[in-house]
């Protein structure tokens, strides 16, 4: 394959001077006649250049594919599974709390639930354990609203150096601002579907 | 010194051969923690157990980094800034701020050099035709990277929790420093291939080493070519292809023909435990291959001669430094990597042994 692939290169190189020579012949070819069939060789040229670089991505991919270690599905899920689910199980003891202790209705507890969630993990962040606790529980700990939390937090820390203004106020929703920007805009549609419905 | 002709100089398509050889006179390198706790632990010359090392921002961290290291290589070599003629390096900062405001505090002639992470191998090709070409006494070439910065400008926000893909690298938290001279010394480089850019069509920025891996194959299969000296060569070392570009490297060399087997290393594959230390594919970065020739390979070619590995009184050293040319908004706009590999030939012969 090797070999294959040395000719291709050679042969893309004499394309590659061909195409040169082309530009050149057509920009004199200018306004004559003969400017439609150095355009057309030139198209030509460039789409068999395209053609040969397309093989040797492919062939190269091919073989990058092969050595390409496959991700531990089942221990990431597993993981995953863990983790969310103990933030999850974290937010309802607080529902469970909130309506027990203060008599507080399901809204408002899940409120409080949620807010609860990210103090948490905006402490978490700032005393550096979330991103571990990240890194073992993948989309388990992104998923609920710690992830989001987490997302804003980190970027406000990050950014911090630049200033409140250039640093802080505007890196701070790099991460999180697709979530608010597509989220709301999906909350919107659905609202209009479900009044439709109605 | 008499004037040399300069058309033999080149072998081949494309090899520089230096008329003379360039002493590699001292270096220093500087790590992190985490690095330390990898392959290499207590051969750095410093390291920086914290990772801010007291500084306000990501980048004057990694300036200082860089700013220790080439302190460090001056006074192993007896020499302050004044002796020296250039200044040369990069790193991965948004215009190569941690080389430049290394430079403005050194305060000689600075050549400031973006290769990604084959900036190194870059410097040492520029450095070496400088000084073979009789335009300068000294070169100093430097380059950094920094964790954490890099994680900044190139990904996501350190502190956020996510989990990498396997084929991800490590950046390195490091740097190392190289004071090169004409003449020849126990290190010396005598010949270096520049790169060319090579391109197959990945896209994907948390796999670099595949992107990087078809440099090096064009390089050091460029240089077996030209010069015929792969039996003759005790260690190829690519810069930072890590796990998976290595395998494809190495893979493709034996394919061609060429007997790699045992004597090809990957910088990246050499600075941590990839599996205790949870770095997947490896390190990367300009202060990947710094750090590990230096505290590394370059001593291990003096410990091979010494013990007589091998039966010689020379060792040789093909150095690629690999370097993903891309930037975070063409990725995103979905462009490939374009990737590069620059080799040097670096030689330990001891001093006693070595006419005059």
């Amino acid at each position: 394959m090797g070999r294959q692939d040395e000719r291709l290169e050679e042969e893309l190189a004499l394309l590659r001077e061909e195409h040169a020579h082309l530009v050149s012949q057509r920009v004199l070819a200018e306004g004559t006649s003969e400017q439609e069939h150095y355009d057309r060789l030139l198209q030509k040229n460039e789409i068999q250049c395209a053609r040969i670089q397309e093989q040797l991505n492919q062939d190269y991919q091919q073989s990058a594919k092969v050595v390409m270690p496959k991700p531990p599905i089942v221990r990431n899920v597993w993981h995953a599974f863990l983790v969310g689910g103990m933030i999850c199980t974290a937010g309802q003891i607080v529902i469970l709390l909130m309506q027990e202790l203060y008599g507080m209705d399901f809204r408002s507890a899940s409120g409080i639930a949620s807010v609860t969630v990210v103090i948490v993990t905006a402490i978490l962040t700032g005393i550096g354990v979330y991103d571990e606790i990240g890194r073992f529980g993948g989309a388990g700990s992104m998923v609920p609203i710690s992830g989001f939390s987490n997302s804003i937090v980190s970027a406000a820390l990050e950014w911090k150096a630049s200033g409140m203004i250039y640093g802080i106020g505007a890196k701070i929703f790099t991460i999180a601002g697709p979530v608010i920007l597509y989220g709301t805009m999906a909350s919107v549609f659905l609202g209009l579907v479900y009044y439709l419905l109605q | 010194m008499e004037l040399k002709k300069t058309a033999n100089r080149r072998i081949g398509s494309r090899t520089l051969q230096f008329a003379s050889p360039v002493a590699i006179k001292a270096w220093a390198t500087v790590a992190g923690r985490k690095e330390n706790e990898g392959k290499l632990t207590g051969q750095y010359d410093y390291v920086f157990e914290e990772n801010r090392l007291g500084q306000k921002s990501w980048e004057r961290a990694e300036q200082r980094l860089q700013q220790s290291a080439l302190e460090l290589a001056l006074e192993k070599a007896g020499l302050s800034f004044h002796h020296l003629s250039y200044y040369m390096g990069g790193d991965l900062l948004n215009q190569i701020v941690a080389t430049s405001y290394t430079a403005r505090m050194t305060d000689v002639p600075y050549i400031g050099l973006y290769g990604a992470c084959s900036s190194l191998a870059e410097g040492m090709i520029v450095g070496g035709c400088m000084l073979d070409g009789g335009y300068g006494e000294r070169v100093a070439v430097c380059t950094s990277s920094h964790h954490d910065a890099a994680e900044q400008q190139l990904r996501y926000p350190t502190e956020m929790g996510v989990q990498r893909t396997l084929s991800a690298q490590w950046t390195v938290t490091g740097s190392g420093a190289y004071i090169l001279e004409p003449g020849r010394g126990e290190w010396s480089i005598l010949q270096a291939i520049p790169g060319k850019i090579v391109d197959r069509g990945i896209s994907n920025s948390s796999d670099m080493g595949s992107a990087m891996a078809a440099a090096a194959i064009d390089t050091i299969s460029c240089w077996i070519e030209d010069t015929e000296l792969l039996d003759d060569v005790d260690y190829i070392v690519t810069g930072d292809l890590g796990k998976i570009g290595y395998e494809i490297c190495k893979k493709q060399l034996i394919q061609r023909g060429y007997a790699v087997d045992g004597k090809y290393f990957d910088c990246g594959m050499e600075i941590y435990h990839a599996e205790q230390q949870d770095v997947h594919a490896g390190g990367s970065g300009c202060g990947c291959s710094a750090v590990v020739l230096g505290a590394g390979f370059l001593p291990q070619m003096k410990a091979d001669v010494e013990n007589r590995k091998r039966g010689k009184t020379t060792c040789r050293l093909l150095y690629v430094g690999t370097g993903a040319l891309l930037s975070p908004v063409t990725v995103q706009q979905g462009e490939s990597i374009p990737g590069i590999a620059h080799g040097v030939l670096i030689e330990y012969s001891p001093t006693d042994l070595q006419e005059v």
